[in-house]
C-alpha cells in the first residue's frame, strides 16, 4: 500500500512537473523564442543577486544570533585558550574576507548585469593586481601558519616534565576504559594477545610485570584539577578516535600502536557548571528533555553538566553512542576517590 | 594523429551505424560525453536521495517513516531506520557522489565532449579506449549498486573505507560481501579512470589544430589536462590500496592490521599498520579533491568569461594557479591525519603546505570576480551557476584555513564543521561547474536549447537552499558533534541542535525537490527542446563551428586553423570600434583583422 502510495506521489510530482513546463512554455510563445537571456532576464537576476548577498549576510546573522550560545563553552584545559584565541583570530579574518568578496561578487553582478549595446570592458591583465592579491594572502597566511605552528608544537610536545600523571585510554567496540599507573604512575606493560576475560583480565596486562600489578582500571576518568595528564591511547579491534571537546582535545587509537596526547585540566567540573554559559546551556537543554518525557520519551531525565569523552572515529553499528564521563576535581577528592578503587592485582586476588 | 586526420580531411562517406554501434557501444566522444553524463546523473539521483533519507534520520531520530520502509526493507524495521543503514547510507552517499559523479559525471562528461572539439580534434586520440574506459565506468557502477542488495549490506565504514573496520567482517556487517564489491567496484572504477585519462592527456598534447598553441587553449581545456595528469599520478596509489586490503581481507595478510582481539579471540595479524593504508587513501584521496574541482573551475572560466563578454582576467595567472594547485594537492594528505597518531612534525609540514594552497585559490576567486567587473553580464542560467560556483566555493574555501591548520583541527576534525566545509567548497562548487556545463554545453549535446524559466527556477532554490543547510552546519560541527552519528540523543549536550538540525533537513528536502526541476527540464528539452542555433552564446571556442547535427569527425570540411586565444569578447580596434563589426566576440578561427593590436597572452 505505501510502495503504491509513494509511486503515486512521484507520478504526481512528474505530471505536475510536465504541466509547469507546459504553462511556462505556453506563457512564453509572444516572448523570446530561442532560451537566450533577455535584457529583462538579466534585470531580474541581477536584482536577485542583490537579493542573495542580503539573504548571505542574513543567514550569517541569524546564524550567529541563534547557535553561538550552542556552541562549546570556555576551554576547560591549559592550553585551550590558546586554541580559543587562534580560532578567533581565524574567524575575523575569514569573516572580514567573506563579507568583501561575496559583496564584491554579486554587487558586481547586480551593477553590470546586461544591456543590449552596453559594451564591457576588455580587460586582461593587470600584473600589479595580481601581485597584490597573491601577496596579501601570502602575508596573512604566513601570520597564522607561524602562530599554528607555534601552538602545535607546543600541544604536541609530549613530555615526562612536572610530574604528569599517566593514564591510558582503552578503545573496543563500544564503550572506553582508562587505567592508571597506579602508587608508581607507571603503566604495566600490555598486550591484546595477553588479554584473558576469564580471569577479567580485560585490557591483557602483563600479569608477570610488576609495574602492572598496582595499576587501577576504571570506566569513569577521574582527573585531579592542575595536573598534566599524559593520554596513552590504544586500541584493540578498530580505529577509535579519543575526542574531548570540551579540552580541545583529540587523538585516534590505532590498533598495533599507542599514541598520546597531553593537556593540563584547569576547571573543575564543579567550576563548569557554575559558569553561566553551561548553566544557560543546561536549562535550555533540560527544557526540551522535560517536554519530551512528558511525551513519554524515555531517557531524558534531567541533565547534569559533565565533560565527556566521545569516540570520533566511526568504529560500528553503535559508534553514537561510546562514551565515557569525565570527572576533574580537586587533588582531595582524586585522592580520595582513587583510594577506593581496586588495584588490577587486587581485583585478579577477589575475582580468583 | 596521422591516421585520424587524413580520415578527416576526406570526410564525405559515412559508416553505417547501427544502433548498437551508435548508442552502446560508441567510439564518437560526443556519444560517450552523453553517455557519461546520464549515467553520471543516474548516480547523482541514487545518491542525493539516499542523503534525504540519512538527513531526514538526523532531524527525526528514530522516527518511523514510510518512506524508509519502502526503501530500505528490511534494513528499516517499522519504518525506523536502523543504525547499520545509516552508515550504510553514508558511506554509499560518499562514494557515488565523489567518484561516480563528480570525478566519471563532472570530468568523463566535459573532458570528452570538450577535449576534441575546442583544440579542433576529430575524436579522441583513441576512441576505443575511450568506449572501454565509459563501460568499466558503467561495470563498476553496476557492480556498486549490485552492492546494495547483499544480504548482509553494502559497505558500510565511511567513504575512506579505514581498516580494520572494513577489513573485519566481524566488526561490522558491511565488511563482509558489501566492502568485497566495493573494492571491486573501486578498482574497476580506477581503470577506467586511469584509460580515460590518458587519453585526455594524449588527445591534448598531440592533436591540437594547427594554431592552437598551449597558450590559446581555453581554460577549461587547461583544467581537464592538468586534472587528467593528477588522475594519472594518483589513482594508481589508491589502487595499491584497495589491492592491499583486498589482501588483508581475504588472503591474510597483514599490511594494515596488527594486535587485534575482538569477538572473544585474537586475530593472527601482526605488524601492519592502519596509518599506512590512511597514507595511501589520502594521497590519492586529497588530490581527487582537486580532481573533482580542477574540471568545475575551468567550466566556471569559461562560462563566466562568454556571458561577461570579457576575456577572462588574468588568463597566465590562471592557468599558473591551476598548475600550483594541482601540484600542491599531491603533497597535502597529511591535513586529513594530524591526530591520526602520525609524527607530529609531520603535521607541521602539512600545515605548511595545506595553508600555501589557499594563495593560487585566492588569486583564482579574486581574477574571477574582476571577470565580471565592468562585464555585460547575460544571465543564462549557467552564468548564474558559475557565480554561484565562486560564491561558495569563496565560503567553502575560507573554513579550510581552519581546517588546514593543524592546531584548530584538533577539536573540529571529523565533526559536521569538517562536512559543512567540503560539501560547500567541493560538493556544491563541483556540482554548480557540472550544472553550468549542463546548461551552457546542453545545445551543443543534445541541438536543444533548455528552458532557461525552468533553470531559472532551478537555481534560485538550490543556492538558497545550499546556504541553508551548510551555513548551519559549521554551528553543528562547532558544538562538537562528531559526523557518522546515527543519531544524538546519547548526548544531552547535543540536545539543544535538534532544531538546527531540522532547519538543515527540511532545506535539505527543499534543494532536493528543486533538483527535480532541472531533471524534468533535462528530460523535456532533450526531446521537445527548442532547437539549438549553431552558436547561441555567441561564444569564441572551436565548438560553436561544428554544425548542430553531430556528425563523426566533427567538422564536415576541414579542420577550421585557430589565429588568436578565446577571450576575445568585447575586443576592440584603436578606433573603439569592435574588432569585428557589429558583433562583440571575435571567435578563434577568425584571423588578426586590420588595425587589432595583437596581444600576448
Amino acid at each position: 500500500m505505501t510502495t503504491f502510495l509513494t509511486i503515486t506521489v512521484l507520478v504526481l510530482i512528474a505530471i505536475a512537473i510536465w504541466q509547469m513546463t507546459k504553462i511556462f512554455e505556453l506563457s512564453q510563445l509572444s516572448a523570446t523564442k530561442n532560451e537566450v537571456a533577455t535584457d529583462k532576464d538579466n534585470k531580474y537576476n541581477g536584482y536577485l543577486m542583490f537579493a542573495f548577498l542580503i539573504f548571505i549576510y542574513g543567514i550569517t546573522i541569524f546564524s550567529f544570533y541563534e547557535y553561538t550560545k550552542m556552541l562549546l563553552p570556555e576551554a576547560g584545559s591549559a592550553h585551550g585558550a590558546d586554541y580559543d584565541n587562534l580560532m578567533l583570530v581565524s574567524f575575523i579574518i575569514i569573516f572580514f574576507v567573506q563579507t568583501i568578496t561575496q559583496f564584491l561578487l554579486h554587487y558586481f553582478a547586480f551593477k553590470y548585469r546586461g544591456e543590449k549595446g552596453k559594451k564591457a570592458l576588455f580587460y586582461a591583465e593587470n600584473h600589479k593586481l595580481e601581485f597584490i592579491w597573491t601577496i596579501i594572502p601570502v602575508i596573512v597566511l604566513a601570520g597564522l601558519i607561524l602562530w599554528g605552528l607555534y601552538s602545535w608544537t607546543n600541544i604536541m610536545d609530549i613530555n615526562e616534565d612536572d610530574d604528569p600523571l599517566i593514564v591510558e585510554l582503552y578503545a573496543q567496540q563500544f564503550n572506553w576504559t582508562a587505567r592508571y599507573g597506579g602508587e608508581d604512575n607507571v603503566l604495566g606493560e600490555a598486550s591484546v594477545r595477553m588479554i584473558d576475560i576469564d580471569k577479567a583480565n580485560i585490557l591483557g596486562l602483563d600479569e608477570s610485570d610488576p609495574n602492572a600489578a598496582d595499576d587501577v582500571i576504571v570506566k569513569e576518568l577521574h582527573l585531579p584539577v592542575g595536573r598534566k595528564v599524559n593520554f596513552k591511547m590504544r586500541s584493540q579491534d578498530v580505529l577509535h578516535s579519543a575526542y574531548m571537546p570540551h579540552f580541545r582535545a583529540q587523538m585516534n587509537c590505532v590498533p598495533g600502536m599507542v599514541t598520546q596526547f597531553s593537556f593540563t585540566p584547569i576547571r573543575t567540573t564543579a567550576e563548569m557548571r557554575l559558569d553561566p554559559d553551561v548553566i544557560d546551556k543546561v536549562k535550555r537543554a533540560n527544557k526540551i528533555r522535560a517536554e519530551r518525557a512528558a511525551e513519554g520519551i524515555p531517557n531524558n531525565d534531567p541533565w547534569e553538566y559533565d565533560y565527556i569523552l566521545l569516540c570520533n572515529k566511526i568504529c560500528g553499528k553503535s559508534h553514537y553512542n561510546m562514551q565515557m564521563k569525565i570527572i576533574v576535581e580537586t587533588q582531595e577528592e582524586y585522592d580520595k576517590w582513587m583510594a577506593s578503587q581496586k588495584t588490577f592485582s587486587g581485583a585478579a586476588v577477589a575475582g580468583e | 594523429m596521422s591516421g585520424i586526420q587524413e580520415h578527416g580531411d576526406d570526410h564525405g562517406h559515412h559508416h553505417k551505424e547501427t544502433f548498437v554501434t551508435k548508442y552502446i557501444f560508441s567510439q564518437d566522444h560526443k556519444m560517450i560525453a552523453k553517455q557519461y553524463l546520464i549515467t553520471g546523473l543516474i548516480m547523482g539521483f541514487i545518491g542525493i536521495a539516499m542523503s534525504l533519507m540519512f538527513r531526514m534520520q538526523l532531524a527525526w531520530p528514530g522516527q518511523s517513516f514510510a518512506i524508509f520502509e519502502t526503501l530500505l526493507g528490511k534494513w528499516a524495521p517499522g519504518g525506523v531506520m536502523d543504525a547499520d543503514v545509516y552508515l550504510a547510507l553514508v558511506t554509499i552517499h560518499g562514494t557515488i557522489m565523489v567518484f561516480f559523479v563528480l570525478t566519471a559525471g563532472l570530468s568523463g562528461t566535459f573532458s570528452n565532449l570538450l577535449i576534441p572539439l575546442q583544440i579542433g580534434a576529430r575524436d579522441m586520440a583513441s576512441g576505443f579506449l575511450n568506449m572501454i574506459s565509459y563501460w568499466l565506468f558503467f561495470l563498476s557502477a553496476v557492480i556498486m549498486l549490485c552492492s546494495l542488495f547483499v544480504e548482509a549490506g553494502p559497505a558500510s565504514a565511511g567513504w575512506t573505507v579505514y581498516p580494520p573496520l572494513s577489513a573485519l567482517p566481524m566488526a561490522q556487517s558491511g565488511s563482509g560481501m558489501g566492502m568485497t564489491l566495493w573494492l571491486t567496484s573501486m578498482a574497476i572504477f580506477i581503470a577506467s579512470s586511469l584509460l580515460g585519462s590518458l587519453n585526455y592527456i594524449v588527445t591534448v598534447i598531440n592533436l591540437r589544430t594547427k594554431g592552437m598553441s598551449m597558450t590559446r587553449l581555453p581554460l577549461t581545456i587547461w583544467a581537464f589536462l592538468v586534472t587528467a595528469i593528477i588522475g594519472v599520478v594518483s589513482f594508481p596509489v589508491l589502487f595499491s590500496a584497495a589491492l592491499l586490503l583486498i589482501m588483508d581481507r581475504s588472503f591474510g595478510t597483514s599490511f594494515f592490521l596488527s594486535d587485534i582481539f575482538i569477538q572473544g579471540e585474537v586475530l593472527h595479524y601482526q605488524g601492519g599498520s592502519p596509518v599506512l593504508y590512511e597514507h595511501l587513501f589520502w594521497f590519492l584521496g586529497h588530490p581527487e579533491v582537486y580532481i573533482v574541482i580542477l574540471p568545475a573551475m575551468g567550466i566556471v572560466s569559461e562560462i563566466m568569461a562568454n556571458n561577461a563578454r570579457k576575456p577572462i582576467f588574468g588568463y597566465r595567472a590562471m592557468i599558473m594557479s591551476i598548475i600550483a594547485i594541482a601540484f600542491l594537492s599531491t603533497i597535502v594528505w597529511g591535513h586529513h591525519m594530524f591526530i591520526s597518531g602520525m609524527n607530529p612534525f609531520l603535521g607541521s609540514v602539512f600545515t605548511f603546505t595545506t595553508l600555501l594552497i589557499a594563495i593560487p585559490s585566492a588569486v583564482k576567486a579574486f581574477n574571477w570576480i574582476t571577470t565580471i567587473w565592468k562585464g555585460n553580464l547575460q544571465m543564462n542560467p549557467a552564468m548564474l551557476f558559475s557565480i554561484g560556483f565562486v560564491s561558495t566555493f569563496i565560503s567553502g574555501g575560507l573554513t579550510g584555513i581552519v581546517l588546514g591548520d593543524s592546531t584548530l583541527d584538533i577539536n573540529v576534525h571529523d565533526t559536521y564543521f569538517v562536512v559543512a566545509h567540503f560539501h560547500l567548497v567541493m560538493g556544491i562548487s563541483a556540482l554548480y561547474g557540472l550544472l553550468a556545463g549542463v546548461y551552457h554545453w546542453f545545445p551543443k549535446m543534445f541541438g536543444k536549447m533548455m528552458n532557461k524559466n525552468l533553470g531559472y527556477v532551478h537555481f534560485w532554490i538550490t543556492a538558497v537552499c545550499a546556504y541553508g543547510v551548510f551555513f548551519p552546519m559549521h554551528f553543528v560541527g562547532m558544538a562538537g558533534v562528531p559526523r557518522r552519528y546515527y543519531e544524538n540523543t546519547a548526548f544531552p549536550m547535543f540536545d539543544e541542535l535538534t532544531d538546527v538540525n531540522i532547519l538543515i533537513t527540511v532545506f535539505a528536502l527543499v534543494a532536493g525537490l528543486a533538483q527535480l526541476v532541472f531533471v524534468g527540464n533535462f528530460i523535456y528539452s532533450i526531446f521537445y527542446g527548442k532547437k539549438a542555433e549553431q552558436n547561441p552564446w555567441k561564444a569564441n571556442t572551436l565548438e560553436w563551428t561544428t554544425p548542430v547535427e553531430h556528425i563523426h569527425g566533427n567538422w564536415p570540411g576541414e579542420i577550421p586553423h585557430v589565429y588568436r586565444w578565446s577571450y576575445d569578447y568585447s575586443k576592440t580596434k584603436e578606433n573603439g570600434e569592435y574588432v569585428l563589426p557589429g558583433q562583440d566576440y571575435v571567435p578563434q578561427n577568425v584571423p588578426l583583422q586590420d588595425g587589432e593590436e595583437a596581444l600576448e597572452h
